[in-house]
């Protein structure tokens, strides 16, 4: 069998402030097939984001630091690589999609440049060559009259527009390996749906690999192989998509799921009181001083005295489907069951 | 059911509400004109939830501010609790803002940073002279806390002490604190963590089955609308072009619009996500001639 695309082990990342030491990622370990959509999913502070970003070197230091790990890409070392091997890799193998396009564009540069700019850095293309690629790719990604947009200035596309110009240059290189850091998140949901069957499509085509980092439990459900849960800075379960979904055995992705509202909701109406959501009790914990054990106990009804003072590994769960990892003291299968006899 | 709420006088009454930004050239000569606000009329009655949704740019945030009169509208009425409201001027602005109140989307930047919290929400009872002594104040303020789900005792900390969704729980205590008859919330649960937003529209609910409020609930995310809000209205290019008690909006949305806006929601689950079947809009801006129709008992539709 080929080598993962991509194997994160132990990944540490840590910020120093004058508040103390930010515990933003701990023990991180995961691997990533070639063409393998993963889903990290996660709130603010999850460490969803901080982890992909410190691997490819896109982490202010100091502040931030690595404090251990090895992040393989083609079996080399993200983390030891210096400044001038990490820009080879970056646009180039491993493209990237940001979520606000408007200050990831460079508004005194056109459109056509800005995609042009990797092709001729990573490719070696020619101007011309690169300008006419440039064409083709706006094209690709559903922008109309291409040949006069690629003359055109960020400000002159429109939201949608722009995240589809961002699309055009992670992807100009034909990565192996895209990151899109909540992408569709400051979309309309109209646009976000085009952007999301555009990606689809392009994956269909190029068959890379994605990271695809959001909140939001319906973009991931339309969109990755494997869903990877993230809560204070860990990975509390992983595994296929419509098992995670459908059979979630960490308290934190089931409280998630449980707290959204009902699709089969037929919705209000004058004189009636809609249904309570299931809250999830409390707030996410302070990275500054996280919980000693398992990060979310505080807010878990299932959480036994073990989880309070120990973190648990990430371990193949019992009796689910192959790769289904979670990281639990407690079996939430069993505490469910007894729950709903008692 | 529906009858009885619309035998009652409505709360909010807005008329032909109109707010166009415009661009002279020096001689004064209109060179642009943007419709961000363009003819809308709705009611929301007593206790009742109004859903305002549409994309960014549509005009629903605008239409916000200019029922909270923070910005004025070029033509239209407003009529809250039976007063004309868009004319009116600095002391009566003032009156009426005891009895409307407003939320918004980030609770970061409504809060001073600098002011102990418990004062922030003590403001409107202070500048309406509702509280008299110390005492009295910090005892409402108190009362304020725990109905929001908050410790007493947080009153005496700064903003920043806080996370997203307990300051969330702050902006609203304030909110609440002169007993309005209507809220305008803003995008109030936009900016929160996914596992607070349940806690946090579940807090709405809680306060109008205690007060009796009503929510101006503008928000982009349809499945929380579908789930809060008692009547639903569809904004598009600055204006309403469907609106209809909830459960018919989502059951037959008739304008393509709100077909194409419903058909977006994402599921999550995969297996239904994957079979969603998608519908698109390409109908641009309505018409200027168009006009609200209802189609069925309470269901309008632009045509």
């Amino acid at each position: 069998m080929a080598p993962p695309l991509l194997e994160v082990e132990d990944l540490t990342v840590r910020f120093d402030t004058t508040a103390g030491v930010v515990k933003a990622v701990t023990g991180v370990s995961y691997t990533l097939e070639a063409g393998e959509t993963l889903a990290v999913v996660g709130e603010s502070g999850s460490g969803k984001s901080v982890h992909v970003l410190a691997m490819v070197g896109l982490i202010p230091k100091p502040p931030g630091r690595i404090e251990r790990g090895t992040a393989k890409f083609e079996g080399r070392d993200l983390l030891t690589m210096n400044e001038r091997e990490l820009r080879a890799l970056r646009g180039g193998k491993i493209g990237m999609i940001f979520q606000d396009p408007m200050s990831s564009l460079n508004p005194v540069l056109t459109v056509g440049f800005q995609i042009a700019e990797p092709l001729r850095e990573h490719l070696k293309l020619s101007r011309k060559a690169a300008m006419a690629r440039a064409v083709e790719l706006l094209d690709l990604v559903g922008i109309p009259e291409p040949h006069r947009r690629v003359h055109q200035y960020p400000h002159q596309f429109s939201g949608g527009m722009r995240q589809r110009a961002m699309i055009a240059i992670g992807i100009s290189c034909e990565p192996k390996l895209l990151i899109a850091d909540e992408a569709t998140t400051a979309l309309d949901v109209t646009v976000q749906a085009q952007i999301l069957d555009l990606v689809r499509k392009l994956k269909k085509q190029f068959g890379m690999a994605m990271i695809w980092i959001t909140h939001d439990m319906g973009v991931v459900a339309g969109l990755a192989d494997n869903v990877q849960v993230m809560y204070g800075g860990r990975i509390m379960e992983r595994g296929p998509a419509r098992d995670v979904f459908h059979d979630s055995r960490s308290a934190y992705t089931w409280g998630l799921l449980n707290s959204l509202p009902d699709h089969d909701d037929p919705g209000g109406q004058a004189g009636e009181r809609a249904k309570r959501l299931t809250q999830i009790p409390g707030y996410p914990p302070n990275m500054l001083d996280p919980p000693a054990g398992d990060p979310f106990a505080p807010r878990n009804p299932y959480a036994t005295e073990r989880c309070f003072v120990e973190m648990p590994p990430l371990v193949q769960a019992k009796d689910a489907a192959p790769g289904h990892l979670v990281a639990a003291w407690y079996d939430l299968r069993a505490v469910r069951a007894q729950g709903a006899t008692a | 059911m529906s009858a009885t709420v619309q035998a009652q006088e409505p709360i909010l009454r807005v008329e032909d509400l109109s707010r166009h930004f415009i661009t002279r050239n020096p001689l004064g000569k209109e060179v642009h004109r943007v419709r961000a606000v363009d003819g809308v009329s709705f009611t929301i009655a007593p206790g009742e939830t109004l859903g305002l949704v549409g994309e960014s740019g549509s005009g629903k945030s605008t239409t916000g501010r200019l029922v909270l009169r923070l910005d004025d509208p070029t033509d239209g009425k407003i009529h809250f609790e039976g007063q004309e409201i868009s004319t009116l001027h600095r002391t009566a602005l003032r009156r009426m803002r005891q009895r409307m109140q407003v939320v918004f989307q980030d609770p970061f930047s409504s809060l001073n940073p600098r002011m102990r919290v418990g004062d922030a929400v003590a403001e409107p009872l202070l500048a309406h002279g509702v509280v008299r002594s110390r005492a009295e104040r910090r005892e409402k303020v108190a009362e304020l806390f725990r109905r929001v789900g908050l410790e007493p005792g947080f009153a005496e900390r700064f903003p920043h002490q806080f996370s997203g969704g307990q300051r969330q729980r702050i902006g609203i205590a304030r909110a609440i604190a002169l007993s309005p008859q209507l809220i305008v919330a803003d995008e109030p649960i936009t900016a929160l963590d996914v596992s607070i937003q349940a806690q946090i529209v579940n807090l709405f609910m809680d306060l109008q089955e205690e007060m009796g409020v009503a929510y101006l609930f503008i928000a982009h995310d349809l499945a929380m609308v579908r789930h809060l809000c008692h009547r639903v209205a569809v904004m598009l290019r600055g204006r309403i072009v469907e609106m209809a008690p909830t459960r018919k909006l989502f059951a037959n949305p008739l304008h393509p619009y709100t077909q194409a806006l419903i058909s977006a929601m994402p599921i999550p689950d995969p297996d239904k996500e994957q079979a969603r079947q998608r519908l698109f809009y390409e109908g641009g801006a309505p018409p200027a001639e168009a006009r609200l129709k209802e189609v069925e008992p309470e269901h309008w539709v632009l045509g």
